[in-house]
C-alpha cells in the first residue's frame, strides 16, 4: 500500500487550476490554427485571428484565457493500492480555494442553486472519483464555463431511433445552441449507460485530446461524420457564419439497457481547458 | 461592412445609424452588469429606489471579470451569454439604455424594445477575455460590491472591438451571416 499525503493533492490541484485557466492545451491550439487555415469566410477568419491573439496574450501574461474560469471539475483516478492520508475531498477543495485566489481567477460558484449566494472561493469543486488498478493517483482539473455548459442536452431516445436518431439529436443540439456557447466548440457526446452515466460519459469525452479518435473504428467514423455535418451547418465562429462551428466531436459509449438509448451532448467552447498530473 | 468609431454616450441618433454587421470600435464609459445585478437594478426601478447609474443613453456590458492582477485595470473581461438578461433588458431599454454588449441570441421582447426605443445589441468575442481586457483603461466598482464578480462596475474603454449583431431595425447578423455564408457555398 502506497501512502500519499492529502497535502500533495492540494498542491497539484492548485497548480492545475491556474495552469488550465491560463494556458490552452496544444491540441486545441492546433485545431484552431488548422481551422483558421481552412476558413474561407472573411468575418470568420477575423474572429479566429482574434481568438489566436487572445490565447497568445494569455500565455505570455499568464492571465485567464476567458473571464469565466469555471466551476472546477476535478477527476481523480485513484489506484486501489493507494492510501491517502487525510481527507481527499478537503484536500481538493483547499487546492481549488488556493488556486482561484492566488491565480486571480473568478469565483463563480453559488452555495445553493436557488438561494444563490457566492461561496467566495469557487468551492466546492465537482469531484469525480474512479478507482483504478495500481498505486498511482491521477488528477485532472477541467474548469467548466457555463456559457457552453448551459447549452448541453440529454435525451432518452428509443432503441428504434438508432444511430440516425442519435445523429439528429446531436446535430440539432449544436444548431439550437447557435452562437450561445462561443463557437467554435468541442462537442462531447455520451451514448448509452443510464441517465446519469450518459451525462458523465459526455463530460469525460471532453477530457480526451481532440487529436485522439475513439479507439472503436465504428465510433471514430461517427465522430468524423458528425464533425463534417456540424461544420456544414454554417453557424461559424461566434455564430456570424462560416465553416468553423466545431473543432472536434468526441464520443464515449457504454453498455445500456435493452429498452434504452440515452444520448448526452456536453458542449465546450473554444477554450477547452483541462490539465492532468499523476502523483 | 463598415468600421465605425463610436464614443459614449450612445444617443438614439448614433444608435439608429448603426447597422447589423458593422464593426465598431467603442470608446468611453460602459457599465458592467450580469444576472444578479440586473435583477437588483430592475427591482430598484420597480421600487423607485436609486439606480447604480443613469440608464439614459448608457451602454451595459454583460461581463463578470476576473480579479485584476497588480498593474492591471481589470482582469480578463469577455462577454457572458446575453439571453439570461432577456427578462430584464426591456425595462432598461424603456428607461433609456441604448446599447448592450454580450454574445448569443436575444428574445423577441428584447428586439421589440430595441426597435421601439432605438437601441443596439453589440457582440464582443466570447472567450477572448484576455484580449478584450487590454481595451479597458479604468474599472471602478460603483454598486453591489457584495456580488463580487457580478458587482456593477464603471469601465472606461478605448477602442473596444465589437460587432453590431442586432440593429435598431431588428436586423440580426446571427441569421443573415449564416445565410450569406451558406448561400456562398452553393
Amino acid at each position: 500500500m502506497r501512502e500519499i499525503n492529502a497535502s500533495a493533492i492540494t498542491e497539484v490541484v492548485k497548480r492545475l487550476c491556474i495552469e488550465a485557466n491560463c494556458h490552452l492545451p496544444q491540441d486545441v491550439k492546433n485545431r484552431i490554427e488548422g481551422a483558421r487555415a481552412n476558413e474561407e469566410w472573411p468575418g470568420a477568419c477575423e474572429i479566429l485571428d482574434r481568438i489566436i491573439e487572445n490565447y497568445t496574450i494569455a500565455d505570455a501574461r499568464n492571465v485567464p484565457i476567458c473571464q469565466d474560469t469555471g466551476v472546477a471539475c476535478v477527476f481523480l483516478e485513484i489506484g486501489q493500492d493507494v492510501h491517502v492520508v487525510g481527507s481527499i475531498e478537503d484536500a481538493v477543495n483547499e487546492g481549488v480555494r488556493q488556486g482561484y485566489q492566488e491565480g486571480y481567477l473568478r469565483k463563480s460558484v453559488v452555495g445553493d442553486p436557488l438561494r444563490r449566494v457566492n461561496t467566495g472561493d469557487n468551492t466546492p469543486a465537482m469531484i469525480y472519483y474512479e478507482i483504478v488498478s495500481g498505486d498511482k493517483l491521477g488528477i485532472t482539473v477541467a474548469p467548466k464555463g457555463f456559457g457552453s455548459e448551459n447549452m448541453s442536452r440529454l435525451k432518452m431516445l428509443k432503441p428504434s431511433d438508432g444511430v440516425e436518431g442519435a445523429k439528429e439529436f446531436i446535430i440539432s443540439a449544436v444548431e439550437e445552441a447557435g452562437p450561445n456557447p462561443c463557437p467554435p466548440i468541442v462537442v462531447g457526446v455520451g451514448i448509452g449507460g443510464t441517465f446519469d452515466k450518459c451525462a458523465l460519459l459526455a463530460k469525460k469525452a471532453l477530457m480526451r485530446s481532440t487529436d485522439e479518435r475513439n479507439s472503436d473504428p465504428y465510433y471514430a467514423a461517427l465522430e468524423a461524420e458528425l464533425l463534417e455535418k456540424i461544420n456544414a451547418l454554417g453557424v461559424g465562429p461566434q455564430g456570424f457564419g462560416g465553416r468553423t462551428t466545431a473543432l472536434a466531436v468526441n464520443i464515449e459509449a457504454a453498455p445500456t439497457h435493452i429498452a434504452g438509448l440515452p444520448v448526452a451532448v456536453n458542449i465546450n467552447c473554444h477554450v477547452t481547458r483541462h490539465k492532468s498530473e499523476v502523483l | 461592412m463598415a468600421t465605425v468609431r463610436i464614443e459614449t454616450p450612445l444617443t438614439e441618433e448614433k444608435a439608429r445609424a448603426l447597422k447589423s454587421g458593422d464593426s465598431v470600435l467603442l470608446s468611453g464609459t460602459v457599465y458592467t452588469a450580469r444576472d444578479a445585478a440586473h435583477k437588483r437594478i430592475v427591482e430598484a426601478m420597480a421600487a423607485g429606489t436609486p439606480l447604480p447609474f443613469d440608464p439614459e443613453n448608457s451602454i451595459v456590458y454583460f461581463v463578470g471579470p476576473t480579479p485584476a492582477k497588480p498593474g492591471q485595470a481589470i482582469g480578463s473581461a469577455g462577454p457572458t451569454t446575453s439571453y439570461r438578461m432577456d427578462a430584464y433588458s426591456p425595462s432598461l431599454i424603456a428607461a433609456g439604455q441604448k446599447g448592450m454588449i454580450g454574445k448569443g441570441k436575444r428574445s423577441e421582447e428584447v428586439v421589440n424594445a430595441m426597435k421601439k426605443h432605438g437601441a443596439v445589441y453589440f457582440g464582443a468575442i466570447g472567450g477572448a477575455g484576455a484580449l478584450l481586457s487590454k481595451c479597458v483603461e479604468k474599472a471602478e466598482v460603483i454598486a453591489y460590491e457584495d456580488l463580487g464578480a457580478e458587482a456593477v462596475r464603471k469601465l472606461t474603454v478605448k477602442d473596444l472591438p465589437l460587432t453590431v449583431v442586432i440593429d435598431s431595425e431588428g436586423n440580426n447578423l446571427y441569421d443573415t451571416g449564416r445565410k450569406a455564408y451558406l448561400a456562398s457555398r452553393k
